[in-house]
């Protein structure tokens, strides 16, 4: 199984107080901002974590990447669930 | 002037702010100078929000808030909402003392984003002991409650030493308990007042190891529930843990009257200058003041360090530690097994670990008002 799998398409994940996605400005790109940790961003897990508002479903995350992206859903869903369970286990999301 | 303007050095991430050296609590192992800065020097809030402001310019995204004991300052709620206006991540270090739920409730309504609350001992007695202040345990686990109720997120943090290292693990188990997203488990560094009571912390190798291992395993089994951080023994160690990610690379120090220093005991080495948040901007003191640049990068090396490839990776240790142990700033740190002065820390350590040395506490609280 690989990571993630076991998350609900139906989850909403969302950053918990305390966490936040900040835009770097004196070394560009995003950063992940939580206890103790300052995680840099890519593209990818910014676009992922900018649609992590506790609104939208697993599901409709991974539909809105597809458009925006033009990329295969399997192959972003995967992505997504990795980096999601990566997170969560780091206590950066919540599913 | 070239030479120095040349250098530019990356851009700091984190800054911790001493508010105050005040602190109603006396721990044996408090990582302030022995030479503590007074009331009335201290900066004011107005000061402190445009250090952040600079400080966001340069670069940093987190500010500590720390002391002494930060809630000793009545402004404390204008200096988070600084930070929060600065774009700023704010995390508050406090032992809980003088906390109250309707306070907690205002640092979080200004935008405070992280707690971390040291506990001594997950013992009530031994803890107070350690704090040197009746009572303080029982006041720190309500003051857990009232955070964890804010939905801020709490970290637990202790330091490990002779008194407290066969519960290490408790301690975690508590951190649970109480709600805690982040524990840090962080065995004693010997700076300021720690290294002054050396001899009453130190613990016996073979209990840190057992403590140390211990906590590990619990890393593996509380994954997913806590964040576990864990700062090893390093007199133990056989390599040096790397100053700071590097003096003068990641973090500022800026101590209650705005003196700017590269780490918290950084003020022990002589022959150092210092720059004031009140003289200059911080980006000048992070570019250019004398302390910054001493032992910035790996041209103030000598050997074994000025060839060794892990230069960049350590730096050659800590500063603080050469000095301490070997009474030379400039030396490789002796933790390191490369080090001609190695033997040294494990003598001092196996010494120091059957003293029976009393705690030497900081002074008395002067000025600490009751919240
Ligand atoms: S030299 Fe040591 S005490 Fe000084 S900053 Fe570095 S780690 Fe800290
Ligand atoms: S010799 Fe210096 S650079 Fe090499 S590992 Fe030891 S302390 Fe680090």
């Amino acid at each position: 199984m690989s990571a993630g799998e076991d998350i609900p398409a139906s989850a909403r994940p969302h950053l918990p107080r305390g966490v936040k996605l900040k835009r770097d400005e004196a070394r560009g790109g995003f950063a992940l901002l939580a206890p103790e940790r300052i995680v840099r961003a890519d593209p990818v897990a910014a676009a992922v974590l900018e649609r992590c508002d506790g609104q939208r479903t697993l599901a409709e995350i991974v539909d809105d990447l597809c458009v925006t992206y033009r990329g295969e859903r399997g192959r972003i869903e995967a992505d997504v669930r990795r980096l999601l369970a990566d997170l969560a286990a780091k206590k950066m999301v919540r599913l | 002037m070239s030479e120095e303007a040349d250098k530019t050095p990356p851009a700091p991430l984190g800054l911790l702010a001493e508010l105050t050296h005040r602190c109603p609590l006396r721990c044996p192992y408090c990582s302030n100078p022995i030479a503590l800065e007074s009331r009335e020097g201290e900066l004011d809030a107005a000061t402190w929000g445009r250090v952040f402001v600079e400080a966001a310019a340069l670069g940093v995204m987190h500010i500590h808030l720390s002391g002494g004991e930060p809630v000793s300052r009545r402004d404390l709620p204008d200096i988070v909402a600084h930070c929060a206006e600065a774009g700023l991540y704010s995390n508050l270090i406090t032992s809980g003392l003088g906390l109250t739920q309707a306070l907690v409730e205002r640092l979080a309504d200004r935008g405070l984003d992280h707690v971390q609350l040291s506990i001594q001992d997950a013992e009530p007695d031994s803890a107070d002991r350690i704090a040197g202040y009746r009572g303080a345990h029982a006041r720190k686990l309500e003051a857990a409650q009232w955070i964890v109720a804010t939905g801020m997120p709490l970290t637990i943090n202790a330091v490990i030493h002779r008194a407290n290292v066969s519960r290490a693990t408790k301690i975690v188990a508590l951190a649970v308990e109480l709600g805690a997203r982040r524990v840090e488990i962080a065995h004693a560094q010997y700076y300021g007042w720690a290294l002054a009571n050396r001899a009453a912390l130190m613990p016996a190798r073979a209990e840190a190891d057992a403590a140390w291992a211990a906590v590990e395993e619990m890393r593996i089994a509380l994954e997913g529930a806590i964040v576990i951080d864990h700062v090893a023994p390093d007199y133990h160690a056989r390599t040096p843990k790397p100053c700071m990610g590097g003096w003068g690379r990641k973090t500022l120090n800026v101590s209650p009257s705005g003196k700017v220093l590269p780490c918290h005991a950084a003020e022990t080495i002589p022959g150092l200058e210092f720059w004031s948040v009140k003289d200059h901007s911080l980006a000048d003191i992070w570019r250019r003041a004398p302390a910054f640049n001493a032992f910035r990068g790996t041209e103030w090396m000598a050997e074994p360090c000025r060839s060794c490839d892990r230069r960049t990776i350590d730096f050659g240790g800590c500063r603080c530690q050469a000095l301490a142990l070997l009474g030379d700033a400039r030396a490789t740190d002796p933790v390191c097994s490369l080090s001609p002065h190695h033997d040294v820390v494990g003598r001092v350590a196996n010494r120091d670990s059957v003293s029976d040395a009393a705690y030497r506490y900081r002074a008395a609280p002067r000025s600490f008002e009751k919240a």
